[in-house]
């Protein structure tokens, strides 16, 4: 029987912007019979854009709320700064307009209604949402609603950011706006970032790395650096290259 | 004129079963009408008996609205309750059903003779048979919470109690309004019920009163005033859900 892991946070008082780090050392987590995550390692440095793709079921859900601290690995040791979730799903509130669905990370925090959006409204602004503040979210577009979301979890200020297949709803186009678009924000707002998904080339064109991880139990069979000038487009021939490379990690293609 | 035309299937439906009853009344004769009064006969009771079944009505129409709010206050602090604490949703829950199963009939007798013969003992009646779908669908509804949104909630270091004001609470209302949607409808036939042990004033004491002196005219006039009380009653709630939570009315995609 291994060791209970433990989950705790690198520093005592975490950098407001950007900063922090993640490191997770050859954790494992057990769901009764099913072994999610079986000895893995990952290490993102302050202001890093890891992308974390993988097959479906492969753990990549687990990895995050270790991270996040919602859940407590059977084995190793999860070391991590603050860091807050961005679902998958946006899981806005229905009954609040878009403006106030933002700012529900400082509402959670105590903050009053005006306070918050006061302190919300020039992100939201910046964010291109601009006009849509009462809107609520069944009249928003799914990449409006996956904006607001995302928004909602960085005004959070937590050094790391876990995002959680943020782009796998949309349709194929407003997928690729998203990415450009999230591109250009976390350039501007640089944050810790733990980016799992299951599309490999959003993986090439986000990330500073890709960590490819292999069927469940989870574990890393591929850790590629991608150094490439911003923005990429999913057609330049080294994004190509780096996505055959990740492809190929996946054992996809020969 | 288009409004009109909606409401065209039910008044036709109406008519009709008026109609068949009426014809059947007719044909099985004056007899059988002291036992089933035909709906001319009941049209006359509701004119001639106005200002009894008028001062009959306020009485039970106090009695079911604040049993309602009885039953509402009850029925939120013990879903609040149930939700919040294991231990009280282990003891509390099988009692609250057990609640149900208990037959008004055996119970109103004793709680005249506890609580005598005011509005009292009406009132815990009312509250007893329609707390209990209040409780049922606001926990529904503090449940239906996504568990996405709720670690969100906990990666933004919220305290439960702001969990609860900001996220749960708000997705209950649906189910609190529905769960007293269907009190409404109960709380009548709980006033009737009370009235019928223990008491000298109300629409369920005149129906009483009124068969066994074959004025079943009149029985049945405030029948149709119970009835329609509520309706209103469910159809003012309808409106207050929808100024209340407009969003559970919308789709995504069709706002």
């Amino acid at each position: 029987m291994p060791a209970k892991g433990v989950t705790e946070p690198l520093s005592e008082a975490p950098l407001r912007d950007g900063g922090g780090g993640v490191w997770v050392d050859g954790v494992t987590r057990r769901f009764g019979q099913l072994t999610a995550l079986d000895g893995l390692s990952l290490r993102v440095a302050p202001q890093e854009i890891v992308a974390v793709v993988g097959p479906s079921g492969c753990g990549k859900t687990t990895l995050l709320e270790l991270i996040c601290g919602l859940q407590q690995p059977d084995g190793g040791a999860v070391r991590a700064d603050p860091a807050a979730l961005m679902p998958q799903r946006d899981v806005l509130l229905p009954w609040l307009g878009a403006l106030d669905n933002a700012a529900l990370a400082l509402r959670a925090r105590g903050i009053r209604r005006e306070q918050a959006r006061a302190q919300a409204a020039p992100w939201f602004e910046r964010f291109g949402l601009g006009g849509f503040e009462r809107t609520r979210p069944a009249e928003l577009s799914g990449g409006m609603r996956q904006r607001i979301s995302f928004l909602r979890s960085l005004l959070a200020f937590k050094p790391v950011l876990a995002l959680d297949e943020p782009f796998a709803s949309l349709d194929a186009i407003t997928r690729l706006q998203m990415q450009a678009w999230l591109s250009h924000v976390l350039e501007r707002e640089p944050r810790t970032v733990v980016l799992v998904t299951h599309d490999v080339e959003e993986a090439v064109v986000l990330g500073d790395r890709v960590v490819v991880l292999s069927p469940r139990p989870g574990r890393t069979v591929a850790d590629i650096e991608v150094e490439l000038p911003r923005p990429r487009h999913r057609t330049d021939p080294e994004v190509v290259a780096l996505r055959e490379q990740a492809l190929e990690a996946l054992g996809v293609v020969e | 004129m288009k409004r009109a035309l909606r409401y065209l299937p039910a008044a036709l439906l109406l008519a009709a079963l008026i109609g068949v009853w009426e014809l059947y009344v007719d044909l099985k004769g004056a007899t059988f009408s002291l036992i089933l009064p035909s709906p001319h006969q009941v049209a006359k009771a509701l004119y001639t008996d106005r200002s009894l079944l008028w001062s009959s009505f306020l009485v039970t129409a106090r009695e079911v609205l604040l049993g309602i709010l009885v039953a509402a206050v009850t029925g939120l602090v013990l879903a609040f309750a149930i939700h919040f604490s294991r231990t009280i949703r282990r003891a509390a829950y099988p009692l609250v059903i057990a609640s149900q199963a208990v037959p008004v009939v055996i119970l109103a007798p004793i709680l005249a003779f506890w609580l005598g013969f005011g509005i009292v003992p009406k009132l815990v009646v009312v509250a007893l048979v329609s707390f209990f779908s209040i409780v049922v669908t606001t926990l529904a509804g503090l449940a239906s919470v996504d568990p996405d949104l709720l670690k969100l909630m906990r990666t933004f270091d919220a305290p439960r109690r702001r969990i609860f004001r900001h996220v749960e609470l708000p997705a209950a209302l649906p189910g609190v309004f529905t769960g007293t949607k269907i009190a409404v409808a109960v709380s009548v036939i709980g006033a009737v019920f009370a009235e019928w042990n223990g008491s000298n004033s109300g629409l369920g004491y005149l129906i009483l009163t009124s068969i066994p002196q074959l004025l079943s005219a009149r029985a049945v006039a405030a029948v149709v005033i119970l009835s329609l009380f509520a309706i209103v009653l469910f159809g003012l709630l309808s409106v207050a859900e929808r100024l209340a939570v407009p969003w559970a009315y919308q789709r995504q995609g069709e706002p």
